[in-house]
């Protein structure tokens, strides 16, 4: 497989990331670690400027010309976001502090539905974000809490599934992509498992949303979730994609103004979605640059970003092969984007990341926050590097030279 | 002395140039330190607070001194528990209790450190102390 990209194109898309120019310990930035947060392109970074030079108002009340100006782009964003993830109607579209923030408001909201007797289930490559909240939704309603078992290649174990699954289970939540292991799962088989069976799906799109199209209606889950820092937007900011019949069915997660239809002494009523669910002053900043992101995704185009990200994985999985000592690396060789997780025979990941560090090459060490997996594979955790379109094929060579150098001490 | 270990191993460290340099030293360091059998890395003694484990065994030796045991299951940090056990390793629990670890600093360790690590290295020195307090007090006690 080769880049989608020439050597002109990948330097013009460099370029728009004024932080991949810098220096880190003496060395040009390497930056693996694209899983955890991606960088921002200049538009977005210009366009959190321009908010606050331009048009810092509150939204959704003012009756002036920065509120109304201000309203129009935070709800032009909205449009923005259903567009990308093909959802009907921008009222979908509830806009939260981020991915763990919109798992946290279904968990506990779609959760207050859940009786004894019905069945949550998770699985075992989930982050602790699609994990524990789902845990805590069960202690609070009396819901069984079950856990949808991985194989040893790190994929849905579908033989359990098929043989567990039954009409008990209320509420399925899965990731369509592995934080830990850059595994793309079934996700359209197991929604439409979850509509045969009468269950909700709740899809953790958080990796996938910067790699894959992603298609709600085709999907058909009821709830996608994701957050717009992994995909060249702003930090503290997230999206969560409901059915809008289902959405206004749910109890609000959080109160106070603006969620409100009517507030009396004796009781109050709520607005519909999505902003019953949209409480106080929002990260407007955040959701007026986010439409940037979108606009640079566009502009390179998804697919081009996905070949040339898989194109980035392949050469680097080849690299690791031809380490010094034994390597093995964790997850699907067959269905994977992004992704690599590994673990060297008598290697702490964590004296890796240090002496990647010292080389200028930033990855993750550690539990990655999903520690079922790891629990799994009875290792303490792995080193992840991750990849976004801005990486480079000589980047993984100098990464490939900087690993030789770190295990040549370690080992 | 603690001071002079302390000041020793701030002169062993201005040699080095750069920090892959240091830590080609501290992993030196790791793999001088005596490891812990297995059977003796129990739970108990895992220091909480470090990315990767550290196991810390103290004991009063008969001349009131202090003596100590550590392990880790990542190199880097194994050099860095071996520095303190030998800062600490056979002085008086009284001075352990008071003495002042700047070492870390000197050598620019704590800025090079990531927080995780750096917090690690606080909680092992804090453990250290609460020991070597059990010990000043037993000290005291058999004296009195």
């Amino acid at each position: 497989m080769k880049s989608p990209f020439t050597q002109s194109e990948i330097l013009e898309l460099r370029e728009q990331f004024p932080i991949l120019s810098q220096q880190v310990n003496g060395y040009p930035l390497v930056y693996f670690d694209n899983a955890a947060t991606t960088q921002k392109p200049k538009r977005v970074i210009e366009e959190i400027v321009r908010y606050y030079s331009e048009l810092n108002a509150n939204i959704h009340r003012g009756a002036h010309y920065l509120a109304n100006k201000s309203t129009d782009l935070f709800e032009a964003t909205r449009e923005c976001v259903k567009d990308h993830i093909h959802a009907r109607q921008a009222d979908e579209i509830i806009f939260t502090q981020g991915c763990t923030d919109s798992l946290n408001l279904v968990a506990f909201s779609l959760g207050s539905f859940l009786k004894p007797g019905d069945e949550i289930w998770v699985t075992e490559m989930e982050h602790h974000a699609n994990f524990v909240p789902w845990q805590l939704a069960a202690e609070r309603t009396g819901a069984t809490f079950r856990v949808i078992p991985i194989t040893e290649n790190g994929e849905w174990d579908w033989k359990f599934i098929e043989e567990n699954l039954t009409t008990n289970a209320k509420i399925v939540a899965f990731n369509w992509v592995s934080n830990a292991l850059g595994t793309v799962n079934d996700a359209k088989r197991m929604c439409d498992l979850c509509k045969k069976l009468g269950a909700y799906s709740v899809l953790d799109g958080a990796q996938a949303i910067s790699h894959l199209d992603v298609h709600v209606q085709d999907l058909g889950c009821d709830f996608f979730a994701f957050s717009a820092h992994k995909m060249y937007g702003p930090t503290g900011l997230g999206v969560l994609y409901g059915k809008l019949d289902l959405l206004n069915q749910m109890p609000p997660y959080r109160s106070g103004g603006e969620m409100i239809k009517e507030v009396r002494v004796e009781g109050t009523t709520f607005q519909d979605a999505p902003f019953r669910f949209e409480t106080g002053t929002p990260n407007i900043e955040a959701v007026i640059a986010f439409k940037k992101a979108f606009d640079f995704i566009n502009d390179v185009g998804k697919e081009k970003m996905h070949q040339h990200e898989q194109f980035l994985t392949d050469i680097c999985d080849d690299a690791l092969k031809t380490m010094p000592g034994q390597t093995r690396i964790f997850g699907s060789h067959t269905d994977r984007i992004g992704v690599l997780s590994f673990q060297i025979e008598g290697v702490h990941s964590s004296d890796l990341g240090a002496l990647l560090d010292q080389q200028g090459v930033a990855i993750r060490t550690g539990h990655h926050c999903a520690q079922p997996i790891w629990n799994k594979y009875k290792v303490h955790g792995s080193a992840r590097v991750s990849f976004a379109c801005y990486n480079t094929e000589n980047e993984v060579i100098y990464f490939h030279e900087a690993m030789k150098k770190s295990l040549n001490m370690l080992l | 002395m603690i001071e002079t270990k302390q000041k020793e191993i701030i002169d062993d460290f201005s040699f080095y140039e750069n920090w892959m340099q240091k830590y080609e030293h501290i992993i030196e360091l790791a793999k001088e330190l005596p490891a812990l059998d297995e059977d003796e890395k129990s739970d108990d003694l895992l220091i909480s607070g470090c990315q990767s484990k550290v196991w810390l065994k103290a004991f009063l030796n008969a001349d009131g001194t202090m003596s100590l045991k550590a392990d880790s299951d990542a190199i880097i940090t194994k050099g860095l528990v071996s520095l303190v056990v030998s800062i600490f390793n056979n002085e008086k629990p009284e001075d352990v209790v008071s003495a002042r670890i700047y070492f870390a600093d000197e050598i620019g360790l704590a800025q090079n450190l990531s927080q995780t690590r750096s917090n690690g290295f606080a909680a092992m020195v804090k453990q250290i102390k609460l020991y070597a307090t059990v010990f000043a007090s037993q000290n005291k006690f058999e004296n009195g």
